[in-house]
């Protein structure tokens, strides 16, 4: 309980104030935009994979589906973008829905598995003969709700509210529970988890997290194709970036997209030739030298980091 | 009429697939008593354990606890109403010994476990001073006292220790012994598959389970009058 306050002082409070304000003082909001998407997209890896074990690798189908949940029910409903982007969310917790059977998988399959889901998602949202219901491969334009304000605005809410969950999921019994499966499941239904219910409680917290998140991107983009919102990179980039700064922990995800993402940034802009190279070898070294991540190795040298 | 025991398994068969392991096993565990159930590697112990838990639902047959059919309820429910199972693995490696006694007294309101907690580091010291370290990075004597508390943790009224002497030295064996005497002293029950026969020394009764049957049921010392289960279970004398 003291730990969960703590946790919140220290990150989410700070980290949603700077999302909120620095708008007014740097001007490239849509740099910010993309920050806290990543923020809030590694975040919702660490909930499945960093409390379940289990490695999304077509985490990104969620973004995609509450992106095109929102956009959809924007132009066909005419819904208003709030309303929307619930719906665009629902979208996502009901393929997550629909993808349960895929816990039975472990390891790799399950990684695989949950990366040809998104890709299916991809081909159906893409397909040329649906053009009258998702537009097909011509992609989806909102200039009618166009509003980067209020929807940079709801990012930040969204992120604060993420980060919240993950504090909760980190300090409570539930959270402890989730870590237990990941640890041994067996021995977690023996002591009582309800190892199915926890799982799937967690996946489909995951994939909301997404599916928001991806309608708010659709909203602040307002323009974009399929394979913009389906793109792999998504689900590498916060995969990578939750792994980076440590699975299991508040402050590991934002570390990691900070840097990462910052890195990124600034050299995938000045010098993109080096970039690939540079990304390589950082990610090989976190591989070989820091499997569990920064933070850990924090914790290791003394730091209590949340 | 006597009074109906605190846990009640009959005629319990289950298996794997289509193999069948148990046929027709059952335990009586009354209040307060230690019952061990002696069988060797293959004889069904652990499956009939399971059974029991929760975690393998029975062909046929029934389980009753404290005058309840559990026979199908799931294993969080019998842990909630008193059932506590020790694995052979007993502990989750990669918690903190501390989380491991939270997820032992998962259902336990805060300050109760609290409580209980101190109670059971005073107990086991070793691993009260490492309670913030790994459970992994434990020695094999305290992890399995760990395990022990972690099953404690959430003050069952009836323990199912699946080997509680597996992968020990002997002289940890006898420490886990003692601490198993203490806390039958407390009033707990508990069903203790083995094939070390130290523990029988615990035990009020004994069941044997050989090739998914009870073969022998009855006191211990009926167990040593008997010279072919003699033979079997303690070795020629």
């Amino acid at each position: 309980m003291l730990r969960g306050v703590r946790d919140s002082l220290v990150v989410v409070v700070p980290l949603t104030a700077a999302a909120a304000l620095l708008p007014f003082a740097y001007s490239n909001e849509l740099l910010l935009f993309n920050f806290i998407v990543f923020l809030v997209l590694a975040q919702g890896v660490n909930v499945i994979y960093g409390f379940t074990g289990y490695l999304p690798f077509g985490y990104v189908g969620f973004f995609g589906t509450g992106a095109y949940g929102f956009s959809l029910a924007v132009i066909h409903l005419h819904l208003f973008p709030l309303v929307a982007l619930g719906l665009g969310a629902a979208a996502a917790v009901l393929l997550a829905l629909l993808l349960t059977p895929l816990f039975r998988l472990s390891g790799a399959y399950f990684a695989i598995a949950s990366f040809a889901a998104a890709f299916a998602v991809y081909e159906v949202v893409s397909n040329p003969h649906l053009d009258a219901i998702t537009k097909g491969p011509y992609g989806i334009s909102l200039s009618q709700i166009y509003n980067p304000q209020l929807s940079y605005g709801v990012a930040v809410v969204i992120l604060a509210v993420t980060l919240g969950v993950t504090v909760y999921l980190k300090n409570s019994r539930f959270g402890l529970s989730l870590r237990s499966i990941r640890d041994d499941s067996l021995s977690a239904a023996m002591a009582g988890v309800n190892v199915v219910r926890a799982r799937t409680l967690a996946w489909l917290i995951s994939a909301l997290i997404a599916g928001l998140i991806g309608g708010v991107f659709a909203w602040y983009v307002s323009v974009f194709y399929p394979e913009t919102v389906f793109g792999a990179e998504f689900s590498v980039f916060a995969i990578v970036f939750a792994l980076f700064g440590g699975v299991a922990t508040v402050s590991g995800p934002v570390l990691g997209v900070i840097f990462l993402y910052g890195i990124y940034n600034v050299i995938g802009i000045s010098a993109p030739q080096y970039f690939q190279l540079i990304y390589g070898l950082l990610i090989m070294g976190l591989v070989l030298f820091l499997p569990g991540g920064v933070v850990p190795l924090l914790r290791r040298w003394g730091i209590d980091v949340p | 009429m006597p009074s109906e025991p605190l846990f009640r398994a009959a005629a319990i068969e289950a298996g794997y697939g289509r193999v069948q392991v148990l046929w027709g096993a059952g335990v009586e565990v009354r209040e307060h008593e230690t019952v061990a159930l002696l069988g060797a590697n293959g004889a069904g112990k652990t499956t009939l354990l399971k059974v029991l838990c929760g975690l393998i639902p029975p062909w046929r047959g029934e389980i009753r606890f404290s005058g309840r059919d559990i026979t199908f309820e799931r294993t969080d429910k019998r842990v909630r109403a008193g059932i506590a199972y020790m694995s052979e693995r007993g502990s989750f490696p990669g918690l903190s010994v501390e989380e491991n006694i939270r997820i032992g007294g998962q259902f336990t309101p805060a300050a109760h476990l609290k409580r209980r907690m101190e109670e059971l580091y005073g107990v086991f010291p070793a691993i009260a001073e490492r309670r913030r370290g790994l459970a992994g990075s434990l020695s094999g004597g305290q992890r399995k006292m760990l395990a022990i508390a972690k099953a404690l943790a959430g003050s069952p009224r009836l323990l199912l220790m699946d080997e509680p002497s597996a992968g020990l030295s002997p002289l940890f064996v006898n420490e886990v012994f003692e601490v198993l005497r203490r806390f039958r002293g407390e009033g707990l029950s508990f069903l203790i598959a083995e094939q070390n026969v130290r523990f029988l020394d615990l035990a009020d009764r004994v069941y044997t389970l050989d090739g998914g049957r009870i073969g022998f049921e009855g006191t211990v010392g009926a167990l040593h009058a008997n010279d072919a289960l003699r033979r079997a279970y303690f070795g020629l004398k």
